[in-house]
């Protein structure tokens, strides 16, 4: 999982070594600092001359400033690997979902592929950060300021023989309590954010239901439940700061006392003063390590999660791929089923479709109707392969779909689909979807096909106003011409409406089928629809029932046929056919 | 009510963190103060070595080249040390206390802030939902809840604490030398100007990078949810390109911020380092020079006082380290801080109403008594304000809007002369074009939203004098976009009265119809509902709704595009239950369906606003208006 990970740091690579070199640079000089302080301090108690005093001083303050400029330069670099490993990480993400068919998309909800891009991606990057800042450099201090103490300090550092196991020990032990903790507590922070996300977006319910109290009630015994949790949690944790309190009093008492009396019955030939103050910052310095590996291992566990969910992503197999040398020109806007059968995941019971047989000739109009849930959607999904068959086979101009490339087939089938969506950008930018180079002139040609020019005439702006994100400033009617318009800048062979008219009134949808009909006839179109009069005049109609293919003919031979169209045309005409 | 901080500025900044103060010492008027005294004192034992090491070291100079001395210094130094010792204990009694206060108070505090913010949530009026975006709601609760953690449980600790050792160590600093501590000072100033400047840019970068995650999430959100566009149209590429170019925008400040903030500690810590050699040689030079010391306490210049200068010194340049590390979290507390409090602070909705819904009783001769009983029967108690006593009047119904006039915003008005009268038991539908109106009239009658001008009245009261609670639950609400709540399917229905029975839960589902495929679901009622249901379908889950509505038994039901989502062929299956549902109740009907009002008493086009006919279906037919058009399709409805 680690590896998998780092290998999204690549262009950062010489900032992350960098970082480890400066870091191990600044740890060796902070090491260096106080050995030579202390026999400076050592000199000037035993009066020195002037000019010892001020080289070893000017040696000093050099040091002092490399380790700045180590430490200065290392931050920067250390910034720069983190944030641009983040970057990295982002970006292979989002290309990775780039690639995913829909039977991957559906498996994440689109929620939850945004936090891992934003929540988790910057905490593996703090968890980085935080590594190659310290994991080289927390050891390092431990063994040099160790070893140090040992050189300069002999019997003194015996010291830390008592007080680093203490520490270590009481820091495993905490963290290894805490963390399971912490991570129930985690998920149960999800659970009442789910929660409260849900009372928001339900507030008119709970309103309407006058409900304020109760939401209250139940917000309040969850946020109690997780203070409690929490609190605990915090609790084991907070015994680290006593404990490390403890073995740096330990430290001083221990290193005052023994120390003094090695300085004077040795009389300054063992240790001397300086040596004595040394050993307390060596004291501070190899506890701080200490406590700085148990941030690093607690925040490695806690970025754990993180890392895996990011994993998930990164480790999804995309269900569709290309063959080897593809088909890149598709002939015509023929489209055949042969013994289509269909379900949208493996362990499916049920199938979405079955037994499918169906030969659409290139140029034909074909009406599909059925209730919700008889797989008029799945149907047609399937031509420009957003899903793949379980059984049979798809074809278009008589090449199985799954031998084109992927971007030849799409390009010539255009399908305008259910849960349209619009993009934050202007009018223009969305409609260019269809065709990045669409002149301006096509664009309009589109519009006035899709019935749409003559509302967006009425925009302030124009072709360039702006949308909002999800279409949320036009009109549903609008927007579903929009989206038509969209879809015929591609200039398709195949063109796919899938209950794309519902809001448009029905003269507008006639003028639409008719501006089909004239403007691009070779086109395949194939129209899912509740309404009757949107496929009444189809070359051919499907009616869809349970996955299966209940009847198809044109309209006057399912009147006859096809109890559910007989019964689906009545209800809809039933007292309305005074205009027809 | 006009104190609303709008967005944070470094003026804002104090009443904020005072608020925050003050708010944490109310919460815990006795935790909090004790927890800092613990604080306190364990700061000022953190500086006792320094007097003690200064002592030491005199004893060690005294006794150094004194044969035997160790058995003469033993006697100065061994009780010290013990003293030390103790005070140390004591100290550590202190560190424990306030580590686990301090986790007590950051989690209480929390946990009473965020029921404070969410139970002001509660009554904040609908239009403060219709004006903010979801994701700022949300972030409230997540993101500015966790700068609040980090103020409480850190940087408040932390300045107590340096706050002290600061100030302790200057005095044992004067106390010692004052050479040495003009040494130090000027050492110190220009941590604090170097760590102002640093830190005011890391902070200046946190901000900005805050900024560019809310925009890389936008983005993400909405290429997220749009992928199935994006693969139809072969876009990947493209927004690919847009992601990397947002991507890298996020990077740059992402980096910044982190490099400032990074560079800081090692930067601090090594004018920390150069300062502790000055003060070194410096010392070595005023013992060699023998310079004349100037104290408060008077001793003369020896290896004595400068040994503890060190010390000091690094104490100094650790503890101002730390505060230069909480810099950052105090401008970014600050701003969250500010955003919780403008949402604890949005006024929420006005409710003078002083009329209630009560059980009662009705007498042979009609007269209507107030039960305590669960009686079936409802009526409105109404307490006359000009004293003439408290009348009561039977629920039943009866709506009516007078020459209404309401704009969501001043100017842009919504609604013109609305006249709308609906007796107990009638339909009552709606229909024009998105924006024309339709849902906005239903939003006044159960006063999501107040008119401008013009009178409703229930049952003959104007519901202005209506407590809101009562008028709600005597509206049945089913809307377009269901909600349903985290729960088996039974607590969803049971949401509309929440003491009803199994039964008459089960009753009510069967009623909207929705009984059948509830059977059918793996656990029956007790199928345990998740994500807004979203293992139901659209269809399923408004059935659900209506059910949700029928358990509450409203004499007025508002049905606004209920069945939008269900097939024609369902919905004549449903029909049934919803013709029941809706016999003898007051209904109000929006449906873009028109099959779905054809049978209502009376319909109504509203187009911009305004009525424009109405009638019932077949006068409207006849009448060969608007509503003839839209019949015939040769009109856009939406």
């Amino acid at each position: 999982m680690f590896r998998k990970l780092l290998g999204s740091v690549r262009e950062y690579k010489k900032a992350t070594w960098l970082t480890l070199i400066l870091i191990v640079a600044e740890a060796v000089i902070e090491t260096v600092i106080p050995f030579i302080t202390a026999n400076l301090v050592n000199n000037i108690k035993a009066g020195a001359e002037m000019a010892v005093v001020i080289r070893t001083g000017l040696l000093l303050i050099l040091l002092a400033l490399l380790s700045l400029a180590c430490g200065g330069i290392a931050g920067f670099s250390c910034a720069k690997a983190s944030a641009g490993f983040a970057k990295n990480l982002r970006h292979d993400i989002f290309r990775k979902v780039q690639s995913f068919s829909f039977r991957n998309i559906d498996k994440f909800s689109s929620s939850s592929l945004v936090t891992r891009m934003t929540t988790d991606v910057s905490n593996v990057q703090m968890a980085f950060m935080m590594v190659i800042r310290t994991a080289i450099r927390s050891p390092l201090m431990l063994i040099f300021a160790v070893t140090m103490a040992f050189i300069m300090g002999g019997k003194l550092a015996l010291t830390f023989v008592i007080v680093i196991p203490i520490l270590a020990v009481g820091l495993f032990l905490v963290s290894r309590k805490a963390m399971p903790a912490f991570r129930r507590v985690f998920r149960r922070y999800d659970r009442l954010n789910e929660s409260i996300e849900e009372n928001v977006q339900a507030m008119r319910v709970v309103k309407g239901f006058a409900r304020e109290d109760y939401e209250k009630a139940k917000f309040s015994e969850a946020s109690d439940s997780i203070a409690v949790d929490f609190t605990k949690a915090e609790r084991i944790v907070a015994l680290n700061m006593p404990i490390m309190q403890f073995c740096v009093y330990f430290n001083t008492v221990f290193v005052l006392l023994i120390g003094s009396r090695m300085v004077i019955t040795s009389q300054g030939s063992v240790i001397d003063v300086g040596q004595l103050s040394a050993m307390l910052t060596y004291g501070m310095q190899i506890l701080m390590s200490l406590m700085m590996l148990s941030f690093i291992y607690v925040m490695l566990t806690m970025s754990a999660e993180s890392m895996k969910r990011i994993c998930e992503v990164l480790d999804e197999v995309p269900t569709i791929t290309e063959k080897e040398n593809p088909v890149t020109a598709v002939a015509d806007g023929s489209v055949s089923f042969r013994g289509v059968s269909f379900k949208y995941s493996e362990q499916a019971e049920k199938y979405a479709l079955s037994d499918i047989d169906l030969e659409i000739p290139s140029g034909a109009v074909v009406g599909i109707i059925g209730g919700t849930g008889s797989s008029k959607s799945s149907l047609v999904q399937l031509i420009p392969r957003l899903y793949d068959v379980s059984k049979g086979s798809v074809s278009v101009a008589g090449v199985d779909v799954r031998d084109y490339s992927l971007k030849a087939l799409r390009n010539a089938v255009a399908m305008v689909l259910q849960k349209n969506q619009l993009f934050a950008g202007t009018v223009k930018d969305n409609l260019r979807w269809g065709n990045e180079n669409a002149t301006d002139g096509e664009i309009e040609e589109a519009c006035r096909l899709a019935q749409a020019d003559e509302f967006i005439q009425t925009f302030p702006d124009k072709y360039d106003s702006w949308i909002e994100q999800g279409g949320s400033n036009v009109s549903g009617g609008q927007k579903q011409r929009l989206c038509i318009a969209r879809a015929l800048i591609k200039k398709p062979k195949i063109l796919i409406l899938d209950d794309s008219t519902s809001a448009v009134d029905t003269r507008t949808d006639a003028l639409i089928r008719a501006g089909f009909r004239s403007y691009i006839p070779e086109t395949t179109k194939l129209i899912i629809a509740q309404r009757i009069s949107s496929v009444q005049d189809a070359d051919m109609i499907v009616v869809m029932d349970n996955g299966r293919i209940s009847a198809a003919g044109t309209h006057e031979q399912l009147l006859k046929s096809s109890d559910i169209y007989r019964e689906v045309y009545e209800q809809q005409t039933n007292g309305g056919d005074s205009n027809e | 009510m006009s104190n609303r901080p709008g967005r944070p500025s470094p003026a804002a900044a104090k009443p904020v963190l005072g608020r925050v103060l003050k708010q944490l010492i109310r919460f815990y008027p006795r935790l909090v103060p004790v927890s800092a005294l613990c604080i306190l004192f364990s700061a000022v034992v953190a500086t006792l070595p320094t007097v003690v090491t200064q002592q030491i070291v005199a004893s060690i100079e005294k006794w150094f080249n004194v044969d035997n001395g160790w058995s003469s210094a033993s006697g100065e130094i061994i009780p010290r040390v013990i003293l030390l010792a103790g005070l140390y204990l004591l100290s550590l009694a202190a560190v424990t206390a306030y580590n686990q206060l301090n986790a007590i108070i950051t989690q209480g505090f929390l946990n009473k802030f965020r029921k404070t913010m969410f139970s002001g949530m509660q009554y904040l009026p609908i239009k403060y939902f219709d004006t903010h975006k979801f994701g700022d709601i949300m972030s409230h609760y997540t993101n500015d809840m966790d700068t609040l953690r980090q103020l409480v449980s850190q940087t408040f600790p932390q300045f107590i604490s340096s706050g002290t050792i600061v100030i302790s160590v200057t005095v044992l600093m004067l106390y010692y030398s004052f050479w040495m501590a003009l040494i130090v000072a000027a050492g110190v100033i220009l941590m604090l100007l170097v760590s102002r400047k640093i830190g005011g840019g890391s902070a200046r970068y946190f901000m900005a990078q805050q900024k560019n995650v809310g925009k890389t999430e936008g983005f993400v959100q909405e290429m997220m949810s749009g992928q199935r566009v994006v693969k139809v149209f072969n876009h990947e590429e493209k927004s690919m390109e847009d992601f990397d170019r947002i991507n890298g925008e996020l990077f740059e400040v992402s980096y910044k911020a982190h490099a400032y903030a990074n560079s800081l500690g090692p930067i601090i810590m090594n004018i920390g380092n150069v300062l502790y050699v000055v003060c070194a040689v410096a010392g070595g030079l005023f013992l060699l020079g023998g310079v004349p010391n100037v104290s408060l306490s008077g001793l003369p210049f020896s290896i004595a006082i400068v040994v503890p200068f060190l010390n000091m010194c690094r104490q100094f340049t650790g503890n101002i380290n730390q505060l230069s590390q909480q810099i950052n979290s105090i401008v970014m507390a600050m701003a969250g801080a500010s955003r919780i409090f403008a949402l604890i602070d949005e006024k929420p909705e006005t409710d003078d109403g002083y009329v209630t819904l009560v059980n009662a009783v009705v007498d042979e001769d009609g007269n209507i008594t107030e039960s305590e009983n669960h009686t079936g029967v409802w009526a409105w108690k109404h307490p006359h304000t000009d004293g003439s006593g408290t009348t009561y009047k039977l629920l039943e119904g009866d709506v009516q809007m007078v020459d209404v006039d309401f704009a969501y915003e001043e100017g842009k008005d919504v609604l013109h002369d609305v006249s709308v009268y609906a007796r107990p038991g009638q339909k009552v539908a709606f229909v024009g074009a998105t924006g024309a109106g339709k849902t906005t009239i239903t939003n006044l009658i159960n006063r999501f939203y107040d008119i401008a001008d013009g009178k409703i009245r229930y049952d003959g009261i104007n519901v202005n004098k209506i407590r809101k609670d009562d008028l709600r639950r005597s509206l049945g609400l089913v809307l377009q976009d269901t909600n349903l709540f985290t729960g088996t399917v039974m607590d969803n229905i049971r949401y509309g009265k929440l003491d009803a029975t199994d039964e008459e839960c089960i009753a009510a589902a069967k009623l909207a119809g929705a009984d059948d495929f509830i059977t059918r679901l793996p656990q029956g009622y007790g199928t345990p509902l998740t994500g807004n249901g979203a293992n139901l379908s659209q269809g399923q889950r408004q059935l659900l709704a209506i059910a949700r509505a029928a358990v509450a038994d409203p004499p007025v039901m508002i049905l606004d595009e209920a069945t939008s989502s269900i097939d024609t062929r369902t919905e004549a299956i449903v029909q049934r239950g919803m013709d029941e549902l809706m016999k003898g109740r007051t209904v109000f009907v929006i449906a873009h369906r028109l099959s779905t009002v054809m049978n209502s008493d009376v319909i109504m086009v509203l187009d911009h606003g305004r009525i424009i006919e109405r009638g019932s279906h077949e006068k409207l037919i006849a009448d060969k208006g608007v509503y003839y058009r839209l019949y015939t399709g040769a009109f856009e409805l939406e």
